[in-house]
């Protein structure tokens, strides 16, 4: 009977000391679909680049790139940077929705679209705007 | 008695795998993001190069 016991205390022992050491699993990112989607931002980003710098777009507390001021942009080059900041935005909704897929979790594309979101803004480089929690633009 | 003392361990168990499952993993999504923006910014690069500002101005006439 105390062998018995004793087996059920190191079993249950294993089992508290699991959650502990699986907790903080890693997460998976290198599958073929999100190396796709990251080498299409990529191409997109070198054609963003100078409209972040200008003020003309932003980075949205949602995880997502927004049109900040449309005045800064020529007439003549505003329909070309709508179209990439569409093409930037699903390419990054592609993104949070397959990291989540990929990692057999689709429930967490919403927490991984706010640690993006929170990490697109940290790395911001000085004189980019941002939306801070309330949804308004600050320059970094 | 016994067979109740056996349920114990099964009792427990059950919640801690579903929690192992459920748990968002905020530190490692965190340095997965990390490694995906600074590689869509190219980040790393930019701080190893460093280039002077001479930049070949070729333009692109079409």
């Amino acid at each position: 009977m105390k062998k018995h016991l004793f087996a059920i205390y190191l079993v249950l022992a294993t089992l508290l000391a699991a959650p502990l050491a699986f907790g903080e699993a890693d997460i998976e990112i290198n599958t073929p679909a999100i190396a796709a989607i990251k080498g299409s931002m990529k191409n997109q980003h070198q054609q963003l680049k100078p409209f972040y710098e200008s003020g003309a777009i932003g980075l949205t507390r949602d995880g997502m790139v927004g049109v900040r001021d449309a005045n800064l942009v020529p007439l003549a080059e505003r329909q070309k940077l709508n179209s990439l900041v569409a093409a930037q935005n699903k390419d990054r909704n592609a993104l949070y929705k397959e990291i989540a897929v990929a990692n057999g979790h689709p429930e967490w594309e919403n927490e991984i679209r706010s640690t993006f979101a929170e990490r697109w803004i940290s790395k911001a480089k000085p004189g980019w705007w941002v939306q801070d929690t309330g949804g308004a633009w600050v320059k970094k | 008695m016994n067979k109740l003392i056996w349920l114990l361990p099964a009792a427990i168990m059950l919640p801690a795998c579903v929690t192992i499952n459920i748990y968002f993993p905020e530190a490692a999504a965190e340095k997965a993001a990390d490694k995906i923006i600074d590689d869509v910014w190219q980040l790393k690069q930019e701080q190893q190069k460093q280039q002077p500002a001479a930049e070949p101005t070729e333009s692109t006439e079409e």
